[in-house]
């Protein structure tokens, strides 16, 4: 096997993109399985993709109009999400679909041919710039930061935002701070990635992890782990077989959750209890 | 004895009006509750108990009327500071059984708003928590997941997070609800208990009037979002009260009471 690609500079770019971005979804994802928010996730992607859309369009910057139109979407969707006193999927959806018809309006609108708008739809790591790896550093160091820094507050809020609430935890800032690191990686990850595939690297590998642990923290080690395995192995084959390196990233990612499901010690949770853990065993 | 009387409250509600949306959940609601009391808060479902529970740890919202908890005027700014010296065990949900947090994880939550942002729990923290799981019976499942404990354990862990917070008032809602006849009492004796050697003060929302003579000093009947009654138990739940109370004839109130004392 000829490895000697790997040798020049876009494939390192690549490369660290495919670290950098999965570690910042991968630890996204861990909020966005347990709170029981996929959907969430699915309509912030199709923001930002329907923003930079916008700003190619518009000829400003697309980052910028991704992570402009993400926000907005978290600030429609945070407020539906906190009050849980209805089920928000409904109004989540026709957000969603909104979005999806803006970005596919501004799509039309747009002059000219429109390779630029569906690089932004498939993703093209083997294009990103240092720039870009850039930003996902920036990104990947904010989000892992911020995780490290207010651990006790993300898991109080994950488990039980009212719980968390009624100790003194401000939950609902909590919220949206998840919300907007969720439009931050989406933004930084939507060049490499693509805005319709950007959402698979965010759930697949943290619902693999979920399957896998009890522990919040090992989840976030594997999450993050699991997202990276997905970018290289898709990257390698990709590679090898010549297919578009977006989707399979994805298809591993999916793989990986397939036997993480079926390998998950938690399908036999009703016999679980019975067993002593390791360290009541002694 | 007036001014004794005002520095011995800890919880003074004065015309407490809570809307949601078009709902009124309390039409003009006030309470004073002693240091050291036990007051228990019975009433048909959508009463305004638990939102009479909620305006007290400040997660509730007033439309009108002003609440005093531990001496300080509870305002929107105020309210997350103050909840950390207010216990509250809110309904028991139910709980994703995958959920990666175990039984320990949740007790120590308890302590989080204490500790404040940047600070990680550290030993004397464990320690309480283990105290608290020691006292609600709870030690052998501290490793648990907590998806996987039954509903009378996961109000027991509830019970020990809410104690974790070392706090002054301690707010229940509804925790013996959903369990069976076993547990419900000795929920209610773990309750007592506590309040008793930790000298809190208590408020117990509850549908089981049975339980209520047997613990409380006083118990509040709510109805429509109002207070329509209180007294002592033996004062309060007279078949008359019960009967206007939750719109049953006092024949039938008097038939379930002697069912309730026959189980």
């Amino acid at each position: 096997m000829d490895l000697s690609i790997f040798g020049y500079q876009f494939m390192q770019n690549a490369i660290l993109s495919v670290v950098l971005g999965g570690i910042a979804c991968g630890t996204i994802g861990v909020f966005v399985v347990t709170m029981h928010m996929p959907f969430i996730g699915v309509c912030m992607s199709h923001a930002a993709f329907a923003g930079a859309l916008l700003g190619l369009w518009l000829g400003f910057n697309p980052l910028l109009g991704a992570f402009g139109v993400s926000l907005a979407a978290a600030a429609i969707i945070g407020p539906l999400a906190d009050r849980g006193e209805l089920s928000p999927e409904t109004s989540v959806g026709v957000i969603f679909s909104l979005m999806l018809g803006l970005a596919f309006l501004f799509m039309g609108l747009m002059p000219g041919a429109k390779s630029a708008a569906l690089e932004l739809l498939w993703g093209s790591i083997l294009t990103n710039t240092r720039g870009d790896v850039m930003l996902l550093g920036i990104v990947a160091g904010v989000v892992v930061g911020l995780v490290f820094a207010f651990y006790k507050e993300f898991q109080a809020t994950v488990f039980h935002r009212d719980m968390a609430r009624s100790v003194g935890i401000p939950a609902t800032i909590i919220l949206y701070g998840i919300l907007f690191l969720t439009g931050a990686t989406i933004t930084a990850s939507l060049r490499s990635i693509g805005g319709l595939l950007i959402f698979s690297l965010i759930l697949n590998p943290a619902a693999a992890a979920y399957q896998l642990t009890y522990s919040m923290k090992r989840m976030f080690l594997l999450s993050a782990g699991f997202a990276v395995l997905s970018g290289w192995i898709g990257l390698l084959m990709s590679y090898l077989v010549n297919i578009p390196s977006g989707a399979t990233i994805v298809i591993v990612s999916s793989a990986i959750f397939g036997i993480a499901t079926v390998l998950s010690p938690k399908r036999k949770v009703k016999l679980w209890p019975k067993k002593p853990l390791p360290e009541e065993r002694q | 004895m007036k001014a004794n009387e005002m520095s011995n409250t800890v919880i003074n509600i004065e015309n407490a009006v809570v809307s949601y949306r078009e709902d009124v959940a309390l039409r003009g609601v006030s309470l004073r509750v002693k240091s050291g009391e036990f007051v228990g808060i019975v009433g048909p479902n959508g009463a305004g108990k638990t939102t009479l529970l909620t305006i007290i740890n400040g997660l509730g919202k007033l439309v009108q009327g002003r609440v005093e908890v531990l001496g300080c005027l509870l305002t929107p700014s105020n309210g997350h500071s103050l909840r950390k010296r207010v216990g509250y065990v809110p309904q028991v949900e139910n709980i994703d059984p995958r959920m990666p947090i175990s039984v320990r994880e949740v007790v120590m939550i308890g302590r989080y708003g204490l500790l404040g942002l940047l600070r990680r729990p550290g030993e004397r923290d464990w320690k309480i928590v283990d105290e608290m799981l020691e006292l609600v019976g709870m030690t052998h499942l501290a490793r648990r997941p907590i998806g996987h404990l039954s509903g009378g354990e996961q109000q027991r862990v509830a019970i020990a997070r809410c104690l974790a917070q070392q706090p002054e008032l301690f707010l229940l809602d509804e925790p013996t609800a959903s369990l069976d006849w076993r547990a419900k009492a000795d929920i209610l004796g773990l309750v007592k208990l506590i309040h008793n050697s930790r000298h809190l003060t208590t408020l117990f929302v509850t549908h089981d009037l049975s339980c209520l003579p047997v613990a409380c000093d006083r118990v509040v009947l709510m109805k429509q979002g109002f207070i329509w009654g209180e007294g002592s138990p033996k004062e309060a739940l007279t078949d008359d009260n019960l009967s206007q109370l939750y719109d049953m004839p006092v024949s039938v109130v008097r038939e379930r009471r002697k069912e309730a004392i026959l189980i």
